[in-house]
């Protein structure tokens, strides 16, 4: 463990600002996507069960 | 009868495809997130802080699988393009479409990472070198691809017109491979490459490969999820009974 | 009656659709005017600095020339999908990529001879001299082929769709960018003293994959338009 603390942890050496939105906006798009293609599913498979 | 009977036969194999689809779906995905979660583990706590970046390299560990499926997945969706005009097979078809929009998240991903990289290493959050270059087309190509399919009304049309695009556009892939090569600039060299990678450390490359592992894995679970949606649509859609009874060779098997 | 060969047919529908342009000239002065009009713009932006100019010409007079061939790209095969030649095109015996060269070629006398035999006086308003208006006229002799073969592709695909204009346009300059990069580096590396001939033989390089390839392509994607 190379990390003293949650802060420094967080501060990522004074990168921070540059490593967590990367890992934030690939988390975010990622679940979206999922989000997004499970939404089509539900809308898709509904509308068949109706007709 | 028999009539219903063929009918049957033709959508046998989407039909085949959705529940095998879904059986598969869990697996990648459990195997998507574990993989993950390792390579996040070991990047985050186990890989040493870079003598040279900081810890500002980190950013590798999303850009570098990002870059790599992004084209690994033109790939592959040119593939099932190819497959699909070359057979006349309509699941490879399915399969191409539902691999395009991943992909176009990915490049889109591999952008966006590449460039909060470059702010502290370069200076700039956009530098018109090569390979940043190339990826930002291949972006434009995933969203033509996305484009042309849903401007053309008539399925086989718009499958087969974007099979086409596909396949023109994958001379592109290798142009951004070799480009680093093409043109010199100041983006670093394939950092992943066998004789550079005394380089990075051996733990910084197993995080990176384990989460390039895992974003495949993802690609796989996400497009076989999206590939269900396009049978249940494609099964309501009013061009479906005509494609239907145009004669399918390959698919009565 | 016995069957035209394949150069025979190849020169009859070069003949007909140069024919066609001659009776819609105003069509071909169109585009010339455009690429005039569009590369005299650029130093009322960008200010009069001699120097600035010379920089940015071989890029300029290079995007100029894309954006020509894309505007034209759209009478490529419109007309002759509207009165149904084009359907009648693909029962012909010969194959339609031989066909399909033979549009790609008088397209590119329409479209994009013009553009290159206007380049040196366009390069002289951009204070290109010597060697470099050379090079800038030899790589549009060698790119706008290429541009006119690749949009073919493009033109095909978008065949009778809604919006094909701008459809085209996000479909084929992505696949124009190389032989842009090419075309503006010979000319900046004539500039710059260091030697055109690597740019122009990777032009002349370009040309021949797309000749080999695209008119092939045009045909499948016509057949599937058509369908």
């Amino acid at each position: 463990m190379q990390w003293g603390s949650l802060a420094e942890f967080f501060a990522m050496g004074g990168y921070g600002l540059y490593v967590w939105p990367s890992f934030g906006v690939t988390a975010l798009c990622m679940g979206g996507e999922v989000f997004a293609v499970w939404r089509r599913h539900a809308a898709a498979a509904g509308s068949r069960d109706e007709s | 009868m028999s009539g219903t009977g063929i009918n049957w036969f033709k959508y046998s194999s989407p039909q085949a495809l959705y529940p095998l689809a879904g059986r598969m779906i869990p697996w990648f995905a459990a195997l998507a997130l574990g993989l993950i979660g390792v390579g996040l583990y070991v990047g985050f706590f186990v890989a040493p802080t870079d003598v040279t970046q900081g810890d500002a390299y980190r950013i590798i560990f999303v850009h570098v699988p990002a870059a790599w499926m992004s084209m690994f997945l033109y790939v592959i969706m040119a593939i099932w393009a190819g497959l699909g005009l070359g057979l006349n097979a309509r699941p490879s078809f399915m399969m191409a479409q539902a691999i395009a929009p991943t992909g176009a998240m990915f490049t889109f991903l591999a952008l966006f990472t590449g460039s909060m990289w470059g702010k502290p290493t370069w200076g700039a959050w956009w530098v018109w070198d090569a390979r940043l270059t190339s990826e930002l087309i291949l972006l434009f190509q995933y969203i033509g691809i996305i484009l042309l399919r849903s401007s053309i009304d008539d399925l086989r049309r718009a499958d087969r017109a974007s099979a086409v695009l596909a396949l023109v556009g994958v001379i592109n892939v290798p142009i951004i491979y070799f480009s680093v090569r093409w043109w010199n600039t100041l983006h670093q060299g394939a950092s992943v490459s066998i004789t550079a990678a005394p380089t990075m450390a051996g733990t910084m490359v197993t995080a990176m490969l384990v989460m390039m592992f895992g974003f495949w894995m993802y690609s796989i679970a996400v497009t076989l999820a999206r590939m269900r949606c396009v049978i249940v649509e494609r099964e309501r859609h009013p061009s479906w009974g005509k494609q239907a009874s145009m004669p399918d060779a390959v698919e009565a098997r | 009656m016995s069957q035209p060969s394949m150069s025979e047919a190849l020169r009859g529908v070069i003949r007909r659709d140069l024919l066609l342009a001659m009776r819609h000239r105003s069509d071909v002065a169109m585009s010339v005017f455009f690429v005039v009009i569009v590369a005299s713009l650029f130093p009322l932006g960008v200010g009069p600095e001699s120097a600035v100019l010379r920089v940015i010409a071989s890029g300029v007079l290079w995007v100029t020339a894309l954006l020509a061939c894309l505007l034209s790209l759209g009478r490529l095969f419109t007309a002759d999908y509207l009165d149904g030649v084009l359907e009648q095109t693909l029962l012909i015996p010969q194959p339609l990529a031989v066909l399909v060269v033979g549009k790609v070629f008088s397209h590119w006398v329409i479209s994009g001879l013009p553009v290159v035999l206007l380049s040196p006086l366009l390069g002289l308003q951009f204070g290109l001299s010597g060697d470099s208006l050379w090079v800038l006229t030899l790589s549009l002799l060698l790119g706008t082929p290429t541009l006119s073969m690749i949009g073919a592709i493009g033109a095909a695909l978008t065949l009778g769709l809604r919006g094909s204009g701008l459809l085209v346009a996000l479909l084929v300059l992505p696949l124009f960018i190389p032989v842009l990069i090419f075309g503006a580096g010979a000319v900046t590396n004539s500039l710059a003293g260091i030697g055109s001939e690597a740019n122009l033989s990777l032009l002349g390089a370009c040309f021949l994959f797309s000749f080999a390839f695209a008119p092939w392509a045009t045909a499948v994607a016509l057949r599937i338009a058509l369908e």
